[in-house]
């Protein structure tokens, strides 16, 4: 079965007062249909950066600068802009943190999405308007004839959310990519839309990837995982593998320091350091001052010693077990 | 127990929009009021020993912040009363909150807002002690130093910008700039909820070091359940304005009472291996404006009776050092007794 | 290999500082000078600056000294020598006064009084903005309805109103104007303070609790200033061009103080009679000074811009 997604040495760069700066450097992974893909990294990992990047979203003073973006086979790189264009919504979809980054407030629902129907299919306004209503039934919305007729401010965030996932739906894409769109809304309310994602996986054959900083979420949710940091992917592999046994350093600092696994009022094992500054990354290994295995050779790139499974960008990876 | 040396009685604290002019005035003829009250913080009784690190759990609209800013004296509330040792926080003057006490020092969500750009951050930590006595002027620099390194930073770092530092050390010098005051009490709303898994495990280490040197008392308001489980004593769950229950920290996560608490825990993903099953809650958090009559949470409950329609539940003792307000707890006639009239 | 373990709280390095303030000035110089349309208005000014302040030294001769004028060297054509043993490069006008010279004291006045209005304005304007945003309420609302009540009127109508009020002279000029104009400055920082006054450094400051005055003035106002030069810079261009208004009105200052506006004024009768250089000259200086500091007020503007990502 070919991949939905495939990324291949994916870098973008951005020109800065003090040089260029690689925010996503040589990312590659493959997302194949009805699969859902973790990406998971904290600040200056490059994961939202990996994201608009897939969509052709990186403006100046951004530049996609190598690699090979494939959606069903078709390397977006390699369109023009209104080629681009024509797969974005209807191929490659994108739901983002801010439902608000996805509605017009001044719209109501029903427009907007009938609106994103038409855009890629002549249909007529009520044909296109009823996909609009499969489209928020098919995430669970109530009542969905009467959503239509609100406006984004008249729904509370949770429900704007869900209905940004609906419109990232209506084309049926291959492929969503959703950037943190849990991480503002209130945990009863994520846990609801966590388990229409789950469903609309399963039942679809979309492929998704979900970029996020909440390893708990990642762990519940994904089947597979990518661990970035500072813009590159250290370590990839099935959910179960990289959780139970992770073997990069990082990926193992981060899951020590969820509070949620060590006994009350211990100290927490931490991380030393701060997040990277990808102005100013050190040479080689960009975890090297904060790796407590760090050595001499750290500083040159370390090389793939995992397997084709699980693998890991890592000198001195944990032993797998 | 020893002696709670805050005590939060009966807290409410109400907003109300009143609408402008024109509205106001076609209200007058029509006998409408189109004043929209929002009940933020409903009644709310808590006291915190001398020591113990309180948390405050719930989501939007609960009231937990409204309650924090009450309880740092910035909020005055609009009944009942916040006593640090029997004496007053705040009070209202001439329609402004006058905070009376600076034994009660907050720190901030957001490490970015919560710091004034253009002072150094050795003024910002100083700023308070100077201007309150609390440090003779010659020992000010000494002690700025020695509390940034209490917090984990450099003293040298005393002359730089806000901007200069992460948003984990913004949140140390946060840390620092409470602590100068020499509080009774501190007040965490969110603390760490804006920082990075690694660095917010560095910040709640810092957290713990801090009060066990110090023997700090805390108000640790978060939304996080593992975290409150991890850094707090006791913990009080709050749901739409009121307390819905309240218990030891290990107590309430392995036995929770109240249906909200139990749905909260169990619709919240954990970090373990494998898929988990989703146990979402199911409905929407109710607005704040128009909360459901009698428990707020019944619309959303799978236990709910004919009682919970109508009758607010009150906070009772099932046990000595736990309470719940839920009629399903009340130690006697359940959620089937409809209410009389 | 050691794995990773919970570890005392040693001291963290901090990110490299990422820009002290000689660098931040260096910075805003550089991005200024993107624009060399600014930077060329900028000298501009600097020379405006320069002739009028130094008008009594670089000028060939003191036209509001009664005792130094000719009338036999009324009317002369630019570029012609008089009396005195220059040459006139401006002409003169009807009473033999040196238009160049009568163009360097006029842009003195103009620049005193843009300046001290600006100035003035400024900080009657912030007074009242920061009070009405810091406390709200009653308060709030009296004040700012007052000042959208004063944006709504045309700022030569307001001018003309007060001076017809207080009377000619310079320091009645100055109350008019600052009265005509600080209204856009207690409109821009109530607007800025209102943001502030949300964050929470502002809030942590109040309940530590510091004193009012303190938050007010420590806290609050610096955080404030920013969008304030770049009104202050329209501003002034502003008064500028409202005195000249009203001394070409015959409002403003009167013909015995120099003054660009009186200067065209006097020269307006003989703007058709082929005698064009007692006004345009003149009109063409305040023109010239007027868009000058708009133009540098503008290229301030684009680069405190916060969404201006560098």
């Amino acid at each position: 079965m070919s991949a939905a997604l495939e990324v291949r040495g994916l870098t973008t760069q951005f020109s800065t007062r003090k040089g260029a700066v690689t925010a996503v450097n040589d990312v590659s992974f493959s997302v194949q249909p009805g699969r859902i893909l973790g990406l998971v990294g904290e600040s200056g990992s490059g994961k939202s950066v990996t994201g608009f990047s897939i969509m052709g979203l990186i403006d100046e003073p951004g530049r996609i600068t190598a690699g090979e973006v494939l959606v069903q086979g078709t390397d977006m790189r390699s369109l023009s802009a209104e080629g681009r264009r024509q797969m974005r919504g209807r191929n490659v979809s994108m739901v983002f943190q801010d439902p608000m980054m996805t509605l017009n407030p001044v719209l109501r629902v029903g427009d907007q999405m009938a609106m994103a129907v038409r855009v890629h299919d002549k249909v007529s306004k009520a044909a296109a308007w009823d996909r609009a209503r499969e489209a928020l039934e098919i995430v669970g919305i109530p009542a969905p004839a009467e959503r239509l007729q609100a406006y984004p401010h008249q729904l509370s965030g949770g429900m704007r959310q869900r209905v940004a996932i609906a419109t990232a739906l209506l084309h049926r894409p291959a492929v969503i990519l959703a950037d943190e769109p849990t991480t503002a809304l209130d945990v009863s309310i994520q846990g609801q839309i966590l388990a229409e994602v789950r469903r609309l996986a399963d039942e679809t054959g979309t492929a998704i990837v979900w970029v996020t900083h909440d390893l708990a979420v990642v762990s519940s949710l994904a089947d597979d995982i990518a661990v970035m940091y500072a813009g590159r992917i250290v370590e990839s592999g099935s959910a179960e593998a990289v959780i139970a046994h992770p073997r990069h350093p990082y990926t193992r600092g981060l899951i020590d320091s969820v509070p949620g696994l060590h006994e009350p009022g211990r100290d927490l094992p931490q991380i030393p350091g701060s997040t990277p500054q990808l102005a100013n990354l050190p040479s080689g290994c960009p975890f090297r001052p904060r790796c407590p295995r760090a050595t001499d050779i750290c500083a040159t790139i370390p090389p793939n010693t995992g397997t084709e499974a699980h693998s890991v960008l890592c000198h001195h990876p944990i032993e797998a077990t | 127990m020893t002696d709670p040396i805050l005590k939060i009685d009966g807290v409410s604290k109400r907003f109300t929009r009143k609408p402008g002019l024109v509205v106001r005035g076609l209200d007058r003829l029509s006998g409408r009021d189109s004043t929209q009250t929002v009940h933020a913080v409903n009644d709310v009784t808590l006291s915190v020993p001398r020591g113990e690190v309180l948390g405050i759990v719930g989501e939007s609209g609960c009231g937990k912040s409204t309650l924090g800013r009450v309880v740092s004296g910035i909020y005055a509330p609009s009944a009942g009363s916040v006593t640090l040792e029997g004496k007053p926080v705040a009070r209202e003057l001439r329609g402004n909150v006058d905070k009376l006490t600076t034994r009660v020092q907050m720190i901030h969500q957001d490490p970015f807002a919560s710091l004034n750009p253009r002072m150094k951050v050795g003024e910002i930590i100083a700023e308070g002690p100077r201007i309150h006595g609390l440090i003779p002027a010659r020992e000010v620099q000494e002690r700025v130093r020695s509390l940034l390194e209490q917090v984990g930073l450099e003293g040298a770092y005393a002359n730089r910008l806000p901007h200069q530092f992460s948003g984990g050390q913004r949140q140390r010098v946060a840390i620092a700039r409470a602590l100068a005051m020499q509080p009774e009490l501190l007040v965490l709303d969110e603390a760490v909820a804006s920082l990075d898994v690694s660095i917010q495990a560095q910040v709640l280490n810092l957290f713990m070091k801090l009060r066990r040197e110090l023997d700090l008392t805390a108000l640790f308001i978060s939304h996080d359940l593992s975290v409150v489980r991890h850094v707090c004593d006791r913990v009080a769950i709050m749901y739409l304005g009121r307390v819905v229950e309240t218990a030891p920290a290990d107590e309430l996560y392995a036995k929770p009472l109240h249906p909200y608490t139990e749905a909260l825990f169990a619709s919240v993903p954990t970090l373990g291996t494998g898929r988990a099953h989703f146990h979402p809650i199911k409905g929407e958090i109710p607005s704040p404006i128009d909360p459901p009559k009698g428990c707020a949470f019944h619309p959303r409950c799978p236990l709910a009776g004919p009682r919970c329609k109508t009758e607010v539940p009150r906070l009772v003792n099932p046990k000595d050092n736990r309470s719940v307000a839920c009629h399903l707890h009340d130690g006697g006639t359940g959620a089937e007794t409809g209410a009389a009239a | 290999m050691p794995e990773i373990v919970a570890e005392n709280i040693a001291a963290v390095p901090s990110a490299p500082p990422v820009e002290t303030r000689a660098e931040r000035l260096r910075n805003f110089w550089s991005d200024f000078r993107e624009s060399w349309v600014a930077v060329g208005a900028l000298i501009v000014i600097g020379v405006l600056l320069f002739l009028s302040f130094g008008a009594p030294l670089v000028s060939p001769q003191d036209p509001y000294d009664m005792a130094a004028l000719d009338w036999l060297d009324a009317f002369l054509r630019p570029g012609t020598e008089g009396s005195g043993g220059y040459v006139h490069l401006l002409g003169t006008d009807n009473a033999g006064r040196d238009m160049l010279s009568a163009i360097f004291y006029g842009l003195r006045t103009s620049f005193v009084i843009g300046l001290s209005a600006g100035a003035l304005a400024l900080l009657v304007g912030i007074a009242v903005g920061l009070t009405a945003a810091y406390f709200g309420g009653r308060i709030e609302a009296l004040l700012m309805r007052i000042v959208d009540l004063q944006l709504s009127m045309p700022a030569i109508l307001l001018a003309l109103v007060l001076v017809a009020m207080l009377g000619q002279g310079v320091a009645q000029i100055i109350l008019a104007l600052v009265v005509a104009q600080y209204a856009y400055f207690a409109r821009t920082t109530h607007g800025a303070a209102k943001v502030e006054r949300g964050k929470d450094y502002i809030e942590a400051a109040r309940s530590t609790p510091l004193p009012t005055h303190r938050v007010l003035f420590k806290h609050l106002l610096p955080n404030v200033l920013p969008p304030l030069i770049v009104v202050a810079t329209v501003q002034v261009a502003s008064a500028i061009a409202l005195e000249a208004t009203l001394s070409f009105l015959g409002v403003g200052l009167p013909l015995t103080e120099p003054s660009l506006g009186s200067l065209i004024s006097n020269g307006f009768k003989y703007i058709h009679s082929d005698r064009y250089w007692l006004s345009i000259y003149p009109g063409l200086a305040l023109m010239v000074t007027v868009v000058a500091i708009n133009l540098v007020g503008d290229q301030v503007r684009k680069v405190l811009d916060p969404r201006n990502s560098r």
